[in-house]
């Protein structure tokens, strides 16, 4: 008795030991390659700037933190607000806003089609939306800037047209950066909404129909829902990239307004201050995070309600 | 058949080259300098006489440069840091003493660039290319005064929205403390806040702050720059109507000079190319490819006939005076520095 208890103990620990083994190269590779350098980035967060970039080891301050949101003012030393940073982290919260629901009013219809055509050549479609990515996204930038320049594709055509009569200052603006990442990011948004589309009972549709539903209400009462998992993972999905880009707003926004990632990397450059954009990483870093929890409670809520 | 003699021969090409490459070149040498900087028939000269293979990496900033070699691992022999940063480097003991002016072609330095501030009597450095940041023009588009800051600060109506400045702090805040009196390096709030209010205003009427004049003042995009003095050349060379204005409140001139990294691989070979560029056709080599002057004496003469005569190039002498070196500011300096040009980019 008391020794076949033993034998199941034994076995038990055994066991134990085996998954830790087997389990061993994941967790390495979590801990060295992800949560590893996050505290590196932690860590440099809270030092010391050094006097020409890097941090001093081992002195401690809370300055890096503070500088994200507050600043002592240039010239009369109170202390208030960091308006600038402020106004960078709204703009980038706002233009990756927008290039969510632009890239969801592009990608919907698009997704649609395609989950609407005979199987047998879905995947054609599939296929070229995919193309784009076959081409670095620097020089797809750079092909955006030749088309929407003052003198480029599509201001002469305008012209050309007779519809303007001067070119249309489109590109070093925000309209210009809303262009550039709603181009970029839309396979980002029409694949997960496929994905979902592809899975839609029609039969549903039909049904709908049938009880003399308009299509209007047929699409936001019976497709819209059945999708909403798909439109969650594509708006996150662009979102999160928008939210750091930095070769759009470099290119297409003229450099003269930053967004986010170009102000982080301003200060591992010429701004000479660690800390402060170890910080400011990290403030990206929660705001992503912020939009994943309301993506998991949305995603969770969406599978009971409606019915 | 006939194929497979055309294969057999490619294999042989390749094995060859594969051989040449491999085997022949004695030594390496490996020079981490500025994007489009460094003259492609000047590194084959230098393989070629020195039996060297040399392989040339990029950057586009100063800082990325200091923070990726003080990261260490880098593999690289030269750099080529720009005078406000050569002091940083030498302070940070990341460049060796090799004593540059004691090298057999060290007596073709022109003596102007001899005792210059951040390495007085060139014990680390070899001079690479010099050049300013001033003003070019569309004259088609505007017609008055160029050679002011004002061209960017308070521009005439004529530019207003076709304006681009380099997207380098240094240089627009040396120009626009300049414009108020003031002297680089300064902590004076009265004149910063001029500074800050002045640039603040100004951007609203810029086009952009980019990098891509050498295309774009030239197609009339832009029709107003603050910009690199090399690079406006070359837009004139595209479009006559082009012209070069030197800001007689002042401007800043940059030279880029070559170093010895202290944990290079190829020490020995890092001399060599030191000495070397110092040679003035060899100089001249460097010029012609990125169209900035050099330091050298008596490399005029192998310049493409173009480059001789360059009103970009000759700073003319009643705006020599204006003209002064961006040297490093203290670190609280420069974080005030930081701050206002963040709120210019807000």
């Amino acid at each position: 008795m008391n020794g076949a208890e033993q034998v199941a103990i034994e076995a038990r620990k055994q066991d134990i030991r085996s998954r830790w083994i087997l389990s061993a190269p994941a967790l390495i590779i979590i801990f060295v390659a992800a949560i590893g350098p996050l505290f590196v980035m932690l860590l440099y967060s809270f030092l010391v700037k050094g006097d020409y970039g890097d941090v001093k080891p081992w002195e401690f301050s809370l300055d890096g933190w503070t500088s994200v949101f507050f600043q002592r003012d240039i010239f009369d030393d109170t202390l208030g607000l960091a308006d600038a940073h402020i106004s960078i982290i709204w703009r980038s919260i706002q233009l990756s806003f927008f290039t969510t629901i632009l890239t969801l009013i592009l990608g919907f219809p698009t997704a649609y089609f395609i989950a609407t055509r005979p199987p047998h050549t879905r995947e054609i479609w599939v296929f070229l939306v995919t193309i784009p990515f076959w081409t670095n996204l620097l020089i797809r930038t750079f092909a955006m800037q030749q088309v929407i320049r003052n003198e480029g594709l599509l201001n002469n055509a305008l012209i050309w047209l007779g519809i303007i009569k001067s070119p249309l200052q489109i590109i070093y603006t925000d309209t210009a950066n809303l262009l550039g990442m709603t181009y970029v990011y839309l396979p980002l948004m029409v694949l997960p909404l496929y994905a979902s589309i592809e899975k839609l009972d029609f039969r549903l549709v039909e049904a709908g129909y049938d009880l003399y539903a308009t299509r209007f209400q047929v699409l936001r009462k019976i497709v819209i829902p059945l999708v909403k998992p798909g439109i969650i993972a594509g708006s996150i999905l662009v979102f999160i990239p928008s939210l750091g880009a930095y070769v759009i707003p470099r290119v297409l926004g003229g450099g003269k307004n930053m967004m986010l990632g170009n102000l982080i990397e301003m200060q591992f450059g010429a701004g000479r201050n660690w800390p402060l954009g170890a910080a400011m990483s990290i403030t990206l870093m929660i705001l992503v995070m912020v939009a994943l929890i309301v993506y998991v409670r949305n995603a969770s809520r969406g599978g009971s309600g409606h019915v | 058949m006939k194929s497979k003699w055309i294969t057999t021969t490619a294999i042989a090409a390749v094995a060859a080259l594969a051989f040449a490459n491999g085997a022949s070149a004695a030594g390496e040498l490996n020079i981490y300098n500025w994007g489009d900087y460094t003259s492609p028939e000047l590194i084959k000269k230098f393989e070629k006489e020195f039996d060297v293979k040399v392989t040339v990496t990029d950057y586009d900033s100063n800082d990325t440069a200091l923070a990726k070699v003080r990261a260490g691992g880098h593999g690289f022999d030269i750099v080529v840091p720009s005078a406000n940063y050569v002091q940083i480097w030498v302070k940070e003991g990341l460049i060796e003493e090799v004593r540059p002016d004691q090298m057999e072609n060290f007596k073709n330095v022109d003596p102007r660039w001899v005792d210059v501030p951040w390495d007085p009597g060139r014990h680390y450095t070899v001079p690479w290319q010099w050049g300013l940041t001033g003003i070019g023009v569309n004259t088609s588009v505007y017609k008055g005064d160029i050679n002011t800051s004002a061209i960017f600060l308070d521009p005439p109506p004529e530019l207003v929205g076709k304006i681009n400045v380099a997207p380098e702090m240094n240089d627009v805040l040396f120009a626009t403390i300049k414009y108020f009196g003031g002297d680089w390096c300064t902590t004076d709030k009265e004149v910063l806040r001029k500074v800050r209010d002045k640039l603040v205003e100004a951007k609203t009427k810029w086009l952009a702050m980019d990098y891509s004049v050498t295309e774009k003042l030239p197609s009339g995009d832009y029709a107003g720059v603050y910009y690199w003095n090399g690079a406006i050349m070359r837009s004139r060379l595209k479009n006559p109507d082009v012209k070069m204005g030197y800001p007689k409140e002042g401007f800043p001139y940059f030279m880029d000079s070559a170093a010895l990294l202290k944990d290079a691989k190829n020490p020995e070979n890092a001399k060599l190319f030191m000495n070397f560029i110092m040679d003035p056709e060899n100089a001249a080599m460097i010029s012609a490819f990125a169209k900035y002057a050099n330091g050298i004496k008596g490399s005029d003469q192998f310049l493409p006939e173009e480059m001789k005569t360059a009103p970009e190039l000759v700073v003319p002498p009643e705006y020599e005076k204006a003209g002064e070196f961006l040297l490093s500011c203290e670190p609280e300096t420069q974080q005030l520095y930081t701050r206002i040009w963040t709120e210019l980019q807000k």
